[in-house]
């Protein structure tokens, strides 16, 4: 293995519980640095629960529990001295819908590196036009940077949340979703920015378009439904990892008949 | 494409700093102290609500049993007496007992029927640019001051009473006024509640009414109602409630002294709780007296009195949610 | 098949539908009518009550003057003068009553022994020419009597003793404004009635809202009194009442709804406000008085404007922590999502984002509480506001009076022209309503505009 493909994000024995509600169970996935991991499956398969539970997001949601290991670079990121705002530091995320800050577009991207104390205009001022660069949306907003986040398109924003997600030089980045809200062409926009950001992160997308995940991902993890009746007319589902695998592989030789027919997209 | 390219690698350059921190840095926790002393101040600004309310109970409670334990007077007088005449040693809370509920009930005469038929109007009948309108005019009537109503019954409300029912009849502080007054005060907190209440019944259910051919009349009384009953009653108790507290109105407008009479007669004057606490504490109080006491005993009465209709109010509205849950 | 057949001839049919349809057509218009009704009864109530304040405040007087204004100064305006020019009119005019100036306003003994102490005793503390220590009030020539009021007096009182005791306006009937415009003929058969008594009187159409109204201090004598110590002394308590009232019950708010999970404590903290907004305002009063104004008075000073202050803090604190809790609520959680995963803490979240993102609400919800303490009245007369105050508070540890006590004392007072200044200083409190609530519907407005960018 080059130094590349070395291990980012190590899940082992993942169960992910809302409450008393099991959401997902026994989730073990190895996401490799500097590539870009997809995870589909159909809706309710616990894609987003697995994501939110890489940089502790779901610390967040009152009752939401994690058990198994989440390992970043060695280090469990559930061991109690962790602290969740580091955590997020280095692992950012970008949203299914668009969020900016109502704020302006500087201010939007300088939000991060001024909460880690870059009081500097002049290094603000190089930040902002260096991740906005990054993030494809420079040369489109350079003239009116003083404009709300909010009067942007939705394609705009969602690159502008990407701008602010660099802004801070995380070592990786989960995107829920980027695009769903997204049209065709800002979907392409940001597909290419993916391709070119890959380059200096590790990312791992959740998608529900097949299509997306053939194009932009290097390695693919198929998500399943579970379900067991637990009573008559009460239904337990959880999700499982049903199969994880370099993309063509998955997409070209399935192991599974359930994989198979969800990505010929038998169901979803 | 390409210069897009370079720009992204640049980033890893230009903040290689940063970067170098990061490197270094883990990710075990760092001591925060400013948000640790920031969540306690936080959870303070809540507790104080709790110190208030114990601050209430304990301050009048503790004179309260002074004023009992004095020997001038005993609990079983107070709730029992007919007459308070603090200077001759008679504390008996009943006949300012009955002149707020008095004023209170003149109050609900006028804001039950006003303030739920301007609600079902707002609700089901006005087109909703009158009702943009319309709304705004009762958040105005409801942000009058009460002192500004006070004026309103003594200058007004009862010269026209005076008018109505001769001069010989209506005395010139009388109750009648008061609560009339009141009435109107309290009308846009009614009407408010009732027409969240009413706005809340689900349309599917107007629908199916309409379906069966009832008229928007019958709709309203057969359908609506019933379902925002609970909602319209707890705004009628909140209302009881904002009447039976409600001070400056009485103070200036149904009288001095107390006055015990049965059956009642809405146009004497008659002094109410608020109205006492309010005019002895205006005057020249001395403290650790019987009668500085007896307004905290006046003040216990009154505040279990309203505590009993707000929790009733929300206990009746709480059964109201569940049916649509 | 049989069933149904039945039924149908169960229900009215035909012509016999249509008379009922009709009926009930007709019951619902009368009682839509009702419905109609009732909401315009309660805008009638709203425009009476207007009406009849601005019936009180305007309209004709029959007034005398002692002395002419006119007589004392060309043009007749005596608030240019200065204080050694208002002396010179008081010794003019009431030259006996000098010494008793001097012991309403500057003694500090029993006025049993006044005029036996000497003046270092009596005025102990005063400023006055030193020479005159050893003397006692009565020993003084005139002049040095009035020596003595120009070196203690502030302009603003000598100026009101002219105006009383100089001038002497009396009001010997005011009329309401519709008197004034209906009844002109009856107004005038008793302005000759009034003249034959006291043959100064004149009519004069009056506002008795004007300036001077706005800036005198308050006084006895209906003519002279004014609303600008009563007006300080709401600004001040509001003051103090805000500044206790904002940062705590912001702060309630955000530990609701950002950092409270639903334990026990939680839950009664909620209930409790719940509860404590239904508390009526005359129980604060109570707690005021026996808490800060009697318990805490090493603080306090006792019945002072920090006391009523805190009093109405305490009153509006649930109102603010409910209407912060709604307007952080409303705060789309996205943006906090979007913080936390940029790494930025629980504070700084809230700091940069949620308040932001807050602030317009929460500052509408304090400024209709600011409106309520505005008008508040008997928790202030409780605590024991309602005296009588002429000098302007300086500090929050000043005795005071505020607009809704001075519009209660002159309410209760039987006289018509005491009617008259209280409609007057309705009205002043009103329009201080007004601009509070104008306030809040601009900021409200400016938010929604930056929002959209
Ligand atoms: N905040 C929450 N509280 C309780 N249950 C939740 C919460 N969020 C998600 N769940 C449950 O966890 C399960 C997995 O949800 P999750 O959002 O992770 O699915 P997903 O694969 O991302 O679906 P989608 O494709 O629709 O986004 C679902 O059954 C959902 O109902
Ligand atoms: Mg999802």
């Amino acid at each position: 293995m080059t130094q590349n493909g070395a291990y980012a994000i190590q899940l082992k024995n993942v169960d992910v519980f809302y409450g008393p509600k099991l959401a997902v169970s026994d989730v073990s996935l190895n996401i490799q640095t500097r590539r870009i991991t997809a995870f589909i499956g159909p809706s309710g398969c616990g894609k987003s629960t697995v994501l939110r539970s890489i940089n502790r997001m779901n610390d967040l949601i009152p009752g939401a529990r994690v058990q198994g290991d989440v390992t970043f670079q060695g280090q469990n990121l559930y061991a109690p001295e962790v602290d969740p705002v580091e955590v997020r530091r280095r692992i950012g995320m970008v949203f299914q819908k668009p969020n900016p800050f109502p704020k302006s577009i500087y201010d939007n991207v300088a939000y991060g590196p001024r909460l880690l104390g870059v009081r500097s205009k002049a290094v603000l001022d190089e930040i902002v036009e260096k991740s906005l660069k990054g993030a494809y949306l420079w040369d489109e907003v350079r003239s009116d940077l003083k404009k709300s986040g909010l009067a942007l398109s939705g394609g705009q924003q969602q690159r502008l949340c990407i701008a602010r997600t660099i802004a801070v030089e995380p070592e990786v980045i989960l995107m829920d979703e980027p695009c769903s809200a997204l049209d065709p062409i800002a979907t392409q926009a940001v597909e290419d920015l993916m391709k070119i950001l890959v380059k200096q992160y590790t990312i791992v997308i959740v998608t529900h378009n097949m299509q997306q995940a053939q194009r932009v991902s290097d390695f693919t993890a198929f998500f399943s439904i579970r379900k067991q009746e637990e009573t008559p007319g009460k239904e337990n589902r959880w999700g499982v990892l049903g199969e994880f695998a370099e993309t063509t592989e998955l997409f070209s030789s399935p192991n599974s008949e359930e994989t198979e027919r969800y990505i010929r997209g038998e169901f979803g | 494409m390409q210069t897009q390219l370079e720009a992204g690698r640049e980033i890893s350059r230009v903040q290689s700093a940063v970067a170098a921190r990061r490197a270094q840095a883990t990710l075990y926790k760092r001591p925060r102290p400013g948000e640790d002393a920031i969540r306690v101040y936080l959870l303070l600004c809540g507790i104080l609500s709790i110190f208030t309310t114990l601050g209430i109970i304990f301050v009048l409670g503790e004179e309260s049993l002074r004023f009992f334990t004095s020997g001038v007077t005993n609990a079983v007088e107070f709730l029992t007496s007919i007459k308070w005449q603090p200077q001759a040693g008679e504390f008996g809370i009943l006949p300012l007992l009955e002149s707020t509920l008095m004023t209170s009930f003149m109050a609900m005469l006028v804001a039950i029927p006003l303030g739920l038929g301007s609600a079902i109007y707002l609700a089901e009948y006005a087109p909703s640019r009158v009702r943009s309108t319309m709304k705004p005019i009762l958040e105005v009537l409801a942000g009058i001051p009460t002192v500004v109503y006070g004026y309103f019954a003594l200058t007004f409300m009862t010269p026209a009473l005076r008018g109505i029912f001769g001069q010989d009849a209506v005395q010139i502080y009388n109750t009648a006024a008061a609560g009339i007054v009141m009435g109107i005060m309290i009308l846009p907190t009614i009407s408010s509640m009732a027409e969240d209440a009413l706005s809340s019944v689900p349309r599917s259910l107007r629908e199916a009414s309409y379906g069966l051919g009832a008229t928007r009349f019958e709709t309203i009384v057969k359908v609506v109602l019933p379902a925002a009953l609970s909602g319209i009653l707890a705004a009628f108790i909140i209302g009881i409630s904002r009447a039976v507290g409600e001070t400056m109105i009485v103070a200036l407008a149904a009288g001095a002294g107390s006055n015990w009479s049965f059956p009642p007669n809405f146009f004497v004057a008659a002094e109410t709780m608020t109205g006492h606490i309010a005019r002895i504490s205006g005057g020249d109080l001395s403290y650790d007296s019987v009668d500085y006491n007896s307004l905290f005993a006046i003040g216990l009465m009154l505040f279990f009195i309203t505590l009993g209709l707000n929790l009733l109010s929300q206990w009746v509205s709480k059964r109201f949610r569940e049916v649509y849950q | 098949m049989s069933a149904s057949v039945s039924q149908a001839n169960l229900l009215p049919t035909g012509a016999e539908f249509q008379k009922g349809l009709a009926r009930r057509n007709f019951r619902g218009s009368v009682w839509g009518r009702f419905y109609s009704l009732s909401l315009l009864v309660a805008i009638l109530a709203l425009i009476a009550l207007v009406l009849n304040i601005v019936n009180s405040a305007f309209g004709y007087a029959i007034t005398a003057y002692e002395v002419e204004p006119t007589a004392l100064v060309a043009g007749g305006d005596v608030g240019g003068l200065d204080a050694e020019q208002l002396v010179v009119i008081l010794q003019d005019y009431q030259e006996r009553r000098l010494p008793v100036y001097i012991r309403d306003n500057l003694s500090v003994v029993d006025p049993s022994i006044f005029t036996q102490v000497p003046l270092s005793e009596s005025l102990a503390g005063r400023t006055f020419p030193a020479e005159l220590a050893a003397m006692t009030v009565t020993e003084l020539t005139r002049d040095q009597q009035a020596a003595v009021l120009a070196a203690s007096l502030s302009v603003d009182t000598l100026r009101s003793l002219v105006e009383v005791e100089v001038i002497g306006e009396q009001v010997i009937h005011p009329y309401a404004l519709s008197e004034s415009l209906f009844e002109r003929s009856r107004i005038d058969a008793e302005l000759l009635e009034a003249l034959e008594d006291e043959p100064n009187a004149r009519l004069e159409f009056r506002s008795w809202l004007n300036f001077e109204f706005l800036t005198a201090a308050g006084s006895s004598d209906p003519a002279a009194a004014g609303v600008r110590t009563a007006l300080l002394g709401t600004l001040w308590v509001i003051f103090i009442t805000v500044l206790f009232a904002f940062p705590v019950g912001v702060g309630a708010a955000i530990y609701l709804e950002e950092y409270a999970v639903p334990n026990r404590l939680n839950k009664l903290i909620e209930t409790n406000i719940r509860n404590l907004a239904g508390v009526p305002s005359i129980i604060y009063g109570l707690l005021g008085l026996a808490v800060l104004v009697r318990s805490l008075e090493f603080i306090t000073q006792g019945r002072t404007i920090l006391s009523a202050g805190l009093t109405l803090g305490l009153l509006i604190l649930p109102v603010i922590i409910i209407n912060s809790q709604e307007a952080i609520r409303a705060v789309p959680s996205s943006i906090r999502e979007a913080s936390f995963g940029v790494g930025a803490t629980k504070w700084q979240t809230i700091w940069n984002q949620v308040l932001p993102a807050a602030m317009p609400g929460i500052l509408t919800g304090t400024i209709l509480a600011m409106s309520r303490a505005v008008g508040e009245t008997a928790p202030l007369i409780v605590i024991g506001a309602s005296t009588f105050i002429v000098t302007d508070p300086t500090s929050p540890f000043a005795k005071f009076t505020a607009l809704p006590i001075q519009i209660y004392q002159w309410t209760a007072r039987p006289q018509s022209e005491f009617r008259a200044i209280a409609a007057a200083a309705i009205i002043v409190l009103l329009v201080l309503l007004l601009l509070f609530n104008a306030t809040a519907i601009i900021l409200r407005q400016r938010y929604r505009k930056s929002l959209q960018g």
